[in-house]
């Protein structure tokens, strides 16, 4: 297996050591918006997994964020089982049923794939609603608040908190040692020419299949998180509004290396706060204007311009196939070409 | 010389077109054989039946004896036949080295184990840059290669299928006269080094006469004449459907 390099391990021991102690230097409240963020960066990964190195786009990643939130929510609120066997079940679940999706996919290439997802995070809050009796409908569902575990001297929002980047962390490092060597190249093999891809022995039905069933779990994963912190549930939870600020958190923190979930997540999670305050009356202006500033000046993203930067700060050449082996954007189409 | 591959009988339409009209020829173990003919003379299509890309109307493909056609393209690089692409077909966003590891795929050991062989397959995928020259640019992206390189980063990633049948089509277009002279030794040593048999499209008359032991020309999707070189060259038939115009 190939040894992750020393630059890696560094920025890694960097990140956790930023995540252990941030819960003693920033103010409560900020605590309780970095629990969102580490759902968001869950989610997010999954989308660079899929649309990033896989090059399948989905719009609909919110719908199964919105089935792992309500397995959670629902085995809790009906059965009173607790978090931490919900939240395995709803990556199962999400899993499964990204398994399914993933095999209609198949059939779709680039935007038609979009809009198909997005059809299914449209669908989720009316599913949501029209199944009352075990959803709780238009109310949705409350949940009881996390506690910290006797004898744990941490508040329940700070256990909570060291949870939920543990699961993340857990989920990051999975996801790294499955895309490297093997797996990972036949993702973006099959991203970057489906035809010598397949011509090399690389089964696209079941790497495609496989990276949204991936991509999946960790979005049931990341609407277990999502819920958890809220204690609470509904239909509007998870709007289809969510499925776009996922792809848009992707984009925005660099859809080419894992290092753009972290970022992404603490975009998707503040830049609405910060939008509010530039202009209370359209908070989506200011995030479209953010869009549109980091294509035209960082196609890969906040990521990928921050390490241009140290490239430049270093004055060494950037070396391209090392940080980023994956495209700023998705090519559009990964559907059979008529010929070669 | 036994047959490796066995073309019978192929026939393939696209709509009104018939791209091969019933075209039987072999591919002898061991040998380099030329692929010839003029432009939309079904050379491609030749090699994307073979390699599944299209499904024939009818005929036979036999490889060592197994019918091909009953494979799916996936299957295709595991029964140890590699190609290029006329219009070459690199993974862009991929480096060097990681455009030949693809060429690995179909030998890495099922499951976990997988892990374990990448270091072995990178090993061996360096070997083979190294040996075409492009170990010093291993870790570079494919997109913005100048061409010539491209093609021969193509060239690797089949090579580390370990072919038995490789499958070449048109390596020498859109290289320089000195490129060409060097490709058609690199040919004739990689088929000795990798002891593969190749199947090569090329217009270069000069390199295929050059290299190949056995040319099959192919016009308007059927096979025209099947011989040594020398016998091909002096084909009326070749001559004036293909070699005349020149
Ligand atoms: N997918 C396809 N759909 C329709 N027609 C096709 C297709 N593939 C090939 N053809 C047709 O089949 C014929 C043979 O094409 P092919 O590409 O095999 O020629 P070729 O011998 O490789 O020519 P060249 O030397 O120009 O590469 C042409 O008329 C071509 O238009
Ligand atoms: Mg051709």
């Amino acid at each position: 297996m190939p040894r992750p390099n020393a630059g890696l391990l560094t920025r890694v021991a960097i990140a956790v050591a930023v995540i252990a102690l941030l819960p003693w230097v920033v103010p409560s409240f900020l605590v309780f918006d970095l629990i969102y963020v580490a759902s968001y960066a869950i989610a997010i990964l999954g989308l660079i997994i899929l649309t990033g190195m896989n090059g399948q786009i989905s719009l609909g990643h919110g719908a199964f964020m919105a089935l792992g939130g309500y397995v959670v929510a629902v085995l809790a609120h009906s059965a009173g089982w607790p978090y931490w066997i919900g939240v395995p079940l709803a990556a199962i679940a999400s899993g499964v049923a990204g398994l399914l999706i993933g095999l209609v996919a198949l059939r779709l290439a680039g935007v038609y794939l979009a809009l198909a997802t997005f059809s299914l995070a449209v669908a989720t809050p009316s599913f949501l609603k029209h199944y009352k009796s075990i959803t709780g409908g238009f109310d949705g569902m409350s949940l009881q608040p996390v506690q910290a575990p006797a004898g744990v001297p941490l508040s329940g929002q700070q256990w909570l908190y060291y949870v939920a980047w543990a699961v993340a962390g857990v989920v990051f490092l999975l996801s790294a040692l499955l895309v490297r060597g093997q797996f990972g190249r036949a993702l973006r093999a099959l991203r970057d020419n489906p035809i010598a891809a397949v011509s090399f022995g690389v089964n696209p039905y079941f790497y495609k299949t496989a990276a949204f069933g991936w991509s999946a779990v960790l979005a049931g994963i990341a609407g277990g998180f999502y819920a958890i912190p809220t204690a609470y549930v509904s239909p509007d939870t998870f709007t289809s509004a969510l499925s776009i600020t996922l792809l848009i958190g992707a984009v925005l923190g660099g859809i080419s290396t894992f290092w753009g979930a972290l970022v992404g997540g603490i975009v998707v999670e503040f830049l609405p706060l910060v939008a509010q305050q530039i202009n209370a009356a359209a908070p989506s202006v200011v995030y479209g204007v953010a869009l549109i500033l980091v294509m035209m000046f960082l196609p890969d993203g906040i990521v990928g311009g921050l390490l241009r930067l140290t490239y430049r700060f270093r004055r060494a050449p950037p070396q391209p196939a090392l940080e980023s082996s994956t495209p700023s954007a998705a090519p559009v189409t990964v559907g059979p070409q008529s010929r070669e | 010389m036994p047959a490796l591959l066995t073309v019978r009988n192929l026939t393939i339409r696209f709509g009104g077109i018939t791209a091969l009209n019933d075209v039987s020829f072999d591919v002898a173990e061991g040998h380099i054989t030329g692929l010839i003919g003029p432009n939309g003379a079904g050379k491609t299509t030749c090699f994307n039946c073979i390699t599944r890309l299209y499904q024939p109307t009818s005929g036979e493909v036999l490889f060592k004896g197994e019918d091909l056609l009953r494979c799916v393209p996936q299957q295709i690089a595991g029964k140890r036949i590699a190609r290029t692409f006329q219009n070459v077909a690199l993974f862009d966003h991929m480096s060097v080295l990681e455009n030949a590891l693809v060429g690995y795929h179909t030998r890495f050991p099922g499951g976990l184990a997988a892990w374990g062989a990448e270091t072995a397959a990178t090993r061996e995928a360096m070997d083979v840059l190294d040996r075409l020259g492009l170990a010093g640019i291993a870790n570079r992206p494919a997109h913005g290669l100048p061409f010539g390189l491209r093609k021969n980063v193509e060239l690797a990633r089949a090579l580390m299928v370990r072919p038995e049948l490789l499958l070449l089509d048109e390596p020498a277009a859109g290289l320089s006269h000195d490129e060409v002279s060097a490709l058609g030794d690199t040919i004739k040593r990689i088929a000795r080094d990798f002891s593969t048999t190749v199947l090569m499209v090329e217009h270069h008359m000069a390199l295929v006469m050059r290299i190949s032991d056995h040319i099959v020309v192919l016009a308007s999707g059927k096979t025209l004449a099947d011989g040594p070189p020398d016998a091909v060259r002096a084909n009326p038939a070749v001559i004036e459907a293909y070699l005349g115009a020149v």
